[in-house]
């Protein structure tokens, strides 16, 4: 019930504190994850033809930027998150990035990995993929790989996530159409990628199921709970205080509409 | 008190979470990921043999970064891009004062012409354009080199390696390595460097970097830094003019870095005790700049803005100090009642009325500092033709008495002095303290009184001016 709503409602920070105000309605939102210094902000301006400000240096967009890109008659909104090498947010501009990825229901989460340091930046593909099924990986820097001698068999990449993977050299603008279409495929719902979940140890998975019981009852948000037990297994009790937020704002919505009927 | 049963959901789960925390099981989770990124690499990444042998980024990484050369290394690229800028700056500054005070002859000419009341010629021909005129021939050049120097250098990756041969000096002055990266953030604007100081992730070594920032001097400031360096430091010497002018720089940028390492060992031992966290500066490869990218950027997003603020804040401001300049009460103009207040206390600072004055007025932006300075100055009723960066001289020297120690004075004051008001703002959307925010203010500003009195009477008493 509450999630048509939160696209638009306080708790979620994809519409607060944007850096470009909200201009009309948008058929879809993206977002662009990313471990920092991958380029994100190059694919946000060659998708957009924006000119945010770039710089080769970890930590360089604190505060996201939106723009619009129009593709197929559809009007797209792109977020640009400040950079992040996982989603238990140990710093302010991680837990931007954090809450627009998981609380912020993005319609495509593009995650835009450094073709030169794959393995690193697979671990945040990873963990994303726990959280949503609607995923573009975006495989960038292809150009510096190639410098270093360094090659990427993205089909198999693709078959290994089971997600769609897209080559690009964002700042020749080289791969941004076919990032379109694949952004577009989900959207439309022509594609539905079903990313390959890892399977943990066996006392791992035990614990999991022995709390996604009470998970269930409490989670009013689209995560998935079998990401927030191993979030909670790891010890991180911040994610509680999110759901905390969702549950009791609905349980008061409830209680209006049990009060006004 | 009532409770509802969901709650105890939550208190399990906590409890469970709080549990976890001395057990394997988050290690065997995160390795699990670890692992399957492994096992996919391997699958679809292969490097050519050979390939990664010819690494020109290594070796310049060994000198850039190693402890013997890469302090030097910085202070050198910093001395050379300050070089170019001055050396330059020169013949096109003394180009575009020609052409604009050209203008301003027309301009007059024209006013005659159609036979406007002086004061109106006064006002908006002698205030509000030469003002701007001044403004633009002074600012505009050395920006419009040196912004897309530094651009190049952010986007070659440089900025993390600053950060890299400093982190020790800030662990030992119990900050924290990335504040080096905020700072150089802050060489371009304070605000800007004020919000990137989010990278910093423990809130104590972020508040020390918060409140240090303002030592580094911002765009706004350049130009009048520059300006100064050039008239009055590289011009008391007979040779190497442009070399004496820009190591003066480098030195002044090497104070504002120690002021910051200074500071934040003091607050570190008073008001922001605590032990400087480890982390982990991850140095990025080394990319090839996009030469054309970076000189309309560097250019339109800073040069060009920059001048934007300094000449929609410099204008009004031309106007009124004309005015100022102009309205007499009793036997002197309104402007020098109020410089002649300031005068005594900016004289014990080695400035003087006029300068504390601009530097007052130019809280909301640091760009017209200069300006007001100048047309302060020009407000004098001897209207004095200025059309090149050596009249400049004269009038600051002959008519308005100041002598290098002024130079010097205004340069140490405007490094240290306070951050713009736009800054000042931004602190306090950042920190939401009214305490932080004033402090922000007020530490820079009692730094720089001390300093440029201890200066200004050291120098006064050796007798040295």
């Amino acid at each position: 019930m509450m999630d048509a709503q939160c696209s638009s409602c306080a708790l979620n920070p994809l519409t607060d504190s944007g850096l470009l105000a909200r201009e009309g309605s948008a058929d879809a939102t993206v977002v662009l994850a990313g471990n920092p210094n991958v380029g994100k902000t190059s694919v946000f301006n060659a998708l957009t033809g924006l000119r945010q400000h770039t710089g080769n240096w970890p930590g360089k967009t604190v505060l996201q930027a939106r723009g619009f890109y129009p593709h197929r008659d559809k009007r797209i909104e792109v977020v640009d998150l400040p950079g992040t090498y996982s989603l238990s947010a140990r710093s302010p501009e991680e837990e931007v990035a954090r809450d627009a990825i998981c609380f912020g229901n993005p319609d495509v989460t593009v995650v835009v990995v450094d073709a030169t340091a794959l393995e690193r930046n697979l671990n945040l593909v990873l963990q994303i993929a726990e959280v949503s099924d609607r995923i573009v990986v975006c495989v960038n820097l292809l150009d510096e790989a190639r410098r270093k001698h360094v090659w990427i068999d993205l089909k198999e990449l693709a078959l290994e996530l089971g997600l769609p993977v897209v080559g690009t050299v964002a700042l020749a603008r080289r791969g941004i159409l076919e990032l379109k279409d694949a952004i577009d495929q989900i959207v439309s719902g022509q594609l539905s990628p079903s990313p390959k979940k890892p399977v943990y140890s066996e006392d791992v998975e035990a614990a999991i199921v022995g709390i996604v019981p009470s998970i269930q009852e409490i989670n009013h948000t689209s995560l998935p709970d079998r990401w927030i037990a191993l979030r909670i297994l790891e010890g991180d009790d911040s994610i509680l205080g999110k759901l905390e937020q969702f549950y009791r704002r609905d349980d008061a919505t409830m209680t209006e509409q049990a009060m006004a009927s | 008190m009532t409770h509802a049963p969901y709650q105890d959901r939550f208190t399990v789960l906590r409890e469970v979470a709080k549990r976890q925390k001395s057990r394997g099981m988050v290690d065997r989770i995160v390795q699990r990921l670890y692992g399957r990124a492994e096992e996919i690499s391997e699958h679809t990444v292969s490097v050519q043999p050979g390939g990664i042998a010819w690494r020109w980024d290594d070796w310049a990484d060994r000198i850039v970064t190693s402890r013997v050369w890469g302090v030097a290394s910085m202070i050198a690229i910093l001395g050379a891009i300050l070089w170019v800028t001055i050396a330059g700056a020169n013949v096109p500054s003394a180009l575009l004062a020609d052409g604009l005070f050209w203008i301003e002859a027309q301009l007059t000419v024209l006013f005659e012409s159609l036979g406007s009341p002086a004061w109106l010629h006064g006002f908006l021909v002698l205030g509000v354009y030469r003002g701007l005129a001044w403004v633009i021939a002074v600012m505009l050049p050395p920006m419009a080199i040196f912004f897309p120097l530094f651009t190049f250098l952010e986007d070659l990756g440089y900025l993390p390696r600053v950060a890299f041969n400093l982190d020790r000096l800030f662990q030992r002055a119990g900050g924290h390595g990335k504040q080096a990266l905020t700072m150089a953030m802050g060489f371009g604007c304070n605000a800007a460097g004020i919000v990137a100081t989010r990278i910093i992730e423990s809130p104590r070594e972020r508040m020390l970097a918060i409140l240090t920032n303002n030592f580094m001097p911002c765009n706004g400031r350049w130009p009048t830094l520059i300006t100064m360096a050039t008239l009055f430091i590289g011009g008391a010497v007979i040779v190497g003019q442009t070399t004496v002018a820009a190591a003066a720089l480098v030195a002044l940028v090497l104070i504002g870095v120690f002021m910051t390492l200074g500071v934040s060992w003091a607050l570190t031992k008073t008001m922001l005790r605590g032990l400087p966290s480890a982390f982990t500066l991850e140095l990025p490869p080394y990319r090839r700049p996009q030469l054309g990218r970076i000189f309309v950027r560097a250019f339109i997003d800073r040069t060009l803005k920059v001048l934007w603020r300094a000449i929609i804040v410099a204008a009004p401001a031309g106007g009124i100090t004309w005015i100022l300049g102009n309205v007499f009460v009793g036997d002197k103009a309104l402007l020098y009642h109020a410089s002649g207040a300031l005068d005594g206390f900016g004289h014990a600072l080695g400035l003087d009325g006029i300068i504390l004055m601009a530097f007052i007025l130019g809280l909301p932006a640091n760009e017209i500092v200069m300006p007001i300075m100048i047309m302060g100055y020009l407000g004098s009723g001897a209207m004095l033709e200025l059309d090149s960066l050596s009249q400049l001289k004269t009038l600051l020297v002959d008519q308005n008495g100041w002598t290098w120690l002024t130079a010097v004075c205004v340069m140490l004051f405007s490094l240290l002095h306070y951050p713009c008001g736009t800054t000042i703002y931004t602190i306090y959307k950042e920190t939401l303290s009214v305490k932080w925010s004033t402090l922000s203010a007020i530490i820079p500003l009692v730094i720089a009184i001390a300093v440029c009195f201890a200066v200004a009477q050291l120098v006064r008493a050796l007798g040295l001016v």
